[in-house]
């Protein structure tokens, strides 16, 4: 139960953010969440879109330079320790975290944390034998 | 320990070669001319195919006019003959090696025999000389040290014109500047646009260089103009000298300006120069521009016959008013190929490309962007980012940005900046990818 996740170059300079956001807006692509890592030169842009592949698609096509990843979606309490616990979990199985991000979820009392794995198919079985709640594109994406 | 020392006057004699009546100077030529060309045929592979090809031999020179039956020498030659094929004397007979920048990724290798040695430290004490130098002058060597010829050569020459030499090598300017307080130093070599730098860190520093002994700089390796000349003598009070040379043919000490700053005199009973049209292969008569070419009259280890600098001037037909009798040339200030100098360092757009490649596997667009900031060039290469280099995570992308750093440096052993660009951000253009970006104003030279 991967996510796809879409990660852009963005050069470090006025207005480079704004191309690929106002290109999704124009096709109707809403944004379920992202993150961006900077550098001094340089930044990714990460998105996590419902319809990825026609995001990708209208992306390359303007010339940016797309990646798609497979990320790991988990649903968690939204209260102290909702995280933590998660690392622990991770921590105690070593699994390496590359990097990831969270955001509330649509749903009350609960947040989705998004994560990069380095083996991601290694993590997903860990997680599910410690019943963490993974989520799929249907349960993400549920409008 | 100020400069107290008494500086002796008669800086030149009369009897150096620079003063040689013409009809002595061409004889001398000429003897040398057959000796260099019937040693390189008889030692080196390449000459002896090239000439025999021609049907020319080192007997039908019975003019110096004759030199132009020889076929030429350019620097692809040092690199197909890489390292050691073009070297007319046995191993056990060289006693130096020195290398500077190919057109790919080997450098191209020089060689020296004791005799080359002398004759390179006299052409260089013959260019202190003719700045005005010696006995008693305090000679701060800021040429780098090394495989690069710039240090040694000017550091001999200025031992054998009994001068104190300094060897500080190039780079860290402020230790640069304290012994240029400290030690009294009345002379500065380096290239030109270090010596500008210089002059923008002195002045942070509160250092007023005009106080100082200082009073000649000998500036070399790289292209410059007299606009810089003009800022550089102003700011400091020193006379700023220009002076020519490269590795192939010796090192600096091929040519020098003389106290009258007119046009370099080169030492051609050392090194013989002629102007070709750059297309024809012609020669062309003094006065008119083209391509210089030389040839090493007396190197025994590496001879040069009609080797093409791709440096673009002119012999000047007048007489200087110094009295030399060698010819002079006009100051270098274009080149006939794509070839950078940047900070002393000689480039070729195509290193840059063969490192790139080797990084990533196959070539994306990228170009080269030259600025000049405070007199000093700043190079920087900018390569798009393409698929399929391209991560998700940051520490790919640092490490890529690193390696290219790494392979450049190899490469041309200079650091240079890389910078990570968009896909379709380096403009593209019809026909030859415009691969150099030259932000650098040669005319005012951006020294503000």
């Amino acid at each position: 139960m991967k996510i796809k996740q879409l990660s852009l170059f963005i050069e470090n300079r006025t207005g480079a953010l704004s191309a690929p956001c106002s290109l999704l807006a124009k096709a109707g692509i809403n944004i379920v969440t992202l993150s961006l890592a900077d550098t001094q030169n340089f930044g990714i842009l990460r998105l996590i879109v419902k319809d990825w592949r026609k995001a990708e698609k209208l992306l390359s096509s303007h010339d940016f330079t797309v990646k798609t990843t497979d990320v790991v979606a988990i649903e968690i309490d939204d209260r102290p320790g909702g995280l933590a616990n998660i690392l622990g979990v991770l921590e105690k199985s070593a699994l390496n975290v590359e990097y990831m991000y969270a955001f509330p979820s649509g749903k009350d009392g609960k947040a989705v944390l998004v994560f990069r794995f380095e083996k991601p198919d290694e993590a997903l079985k860990v997680l599910s034998a410690e019943g963490v709640n993974v989520l799929g594109e249907a349960h993400l994406f549920k409008d | 320990m100020k400069s107290v020392r008494k500086r002796k006057t008669a800086p030149t004699s009369v009897t150096s070669p620079d003063f040689l009546q013409e009809d002595r100077l061409q004889k001398i030529q000429i003897e040398r001319l057959r000796k260099i060309v019937s040693r390189a045929y008889g030692h080196t592979e390449l000459y002896r195919r090239r000439m025999d090809a021609k049907g020319v031999k080192a007997e039908d020179l019975k003019s110096l006019e004759d030199i132009g039956h020889l076929p030429f020498t350019v620097k692809n030659d040092l690199r197909d003959t890489y390292p050691f094929g073009l070297f007319a004397s046995p191993m056990s007979e060289i006693v130096r090696l020195h290398a500077s920048s190919g057109t790919t990724g080997k450098p191209i290798v020089v060689a020296y025999t004791q005799q080359d040695l002398d004759v390179w430290t006299d052409s260089m004490t013959r260019t202190f000389a003719a700045c005005g130098l010696h006995s008693g002058d305090i000679i701060q060597n800021a040429y780098g040290y090394g495989l690069f010829t710039g240090g040694l050569g000017a550091h001999y020459g200025a031992e054998k014109l009994g001068a104190t030499v300094i060897p500080v090598s190039g780079g860290n300017t402020d230790r640069q500047l304290m012994i240029l307080q400290d030690f009294g130093t009345t002379a500065f070599c380096s290239t030109p646009s270090y010596f500008t730098f210089m002059l923008e860190r002195a002045s942070e520093m509160g250092i007023d260089i005009r106080k100082l002994p200082l009073r000649a700089g000998i500036f070399g390796a790289e292209p410059w103009t007299e606009e810089m000349r003009a800022h550089i003598e102003k700011s400091s009070g020193i006379k700023a000298y220009d002076i020519y040379g490269l590795s192939e043919i010796t090192g600096p000490g091929v040519g020098s300006e003389c106290e009258c700053q007119d046009g370099l005199h080169v030492f051609e009973d050392y090194f013989y120069p002629e102007i070709i049209d750059p297309k024809t292969g012609k020669v062309l008569p003094e006065g008119e521009e083209g391509e210089l070419v030389l040839t090493t009259l007396c190197k025994q280890a590496m001879p040069m016959i009609r080797y093409r600098t791709r440096d673009i001037t002119m012999i000047i037909p007048e007489k200087c008013e110094c009295g030399r009798t060698i010819r002079r040339i006009r100051r270098i200030n274009r080149r006939s190929d794509d070839m950078l100098i940047i900070r002393g360092v000689n480039i070729f757009p195509s290193q840059i490309e063969s490192a790139i490649l080797a990084v990533e596997g196959t070539l994306p667009h990228y170009q080269i962007v030259l600025s000049r900031e405070k007199g000093l060039d700043h190079i920087e290469v900018q390569v798009e980012v393409t698929e399929k280099v391209f991560s998700d995570k940051v520490g790919a992308l640092e490490e890529l940005q690193s390696r290219l750093v790494q392979a450049l440096e190899n490469v041309t052993s200079i650091r240079i900046g890389v910078r990570l660009v968009a896909h379709q951000t380096i403009k593209r253009s019809e026909g030859k990818a415009k691969r150099v970006i030259d932000n650098r104003d040669q005319k005012q030279g951006n020294l503000q």
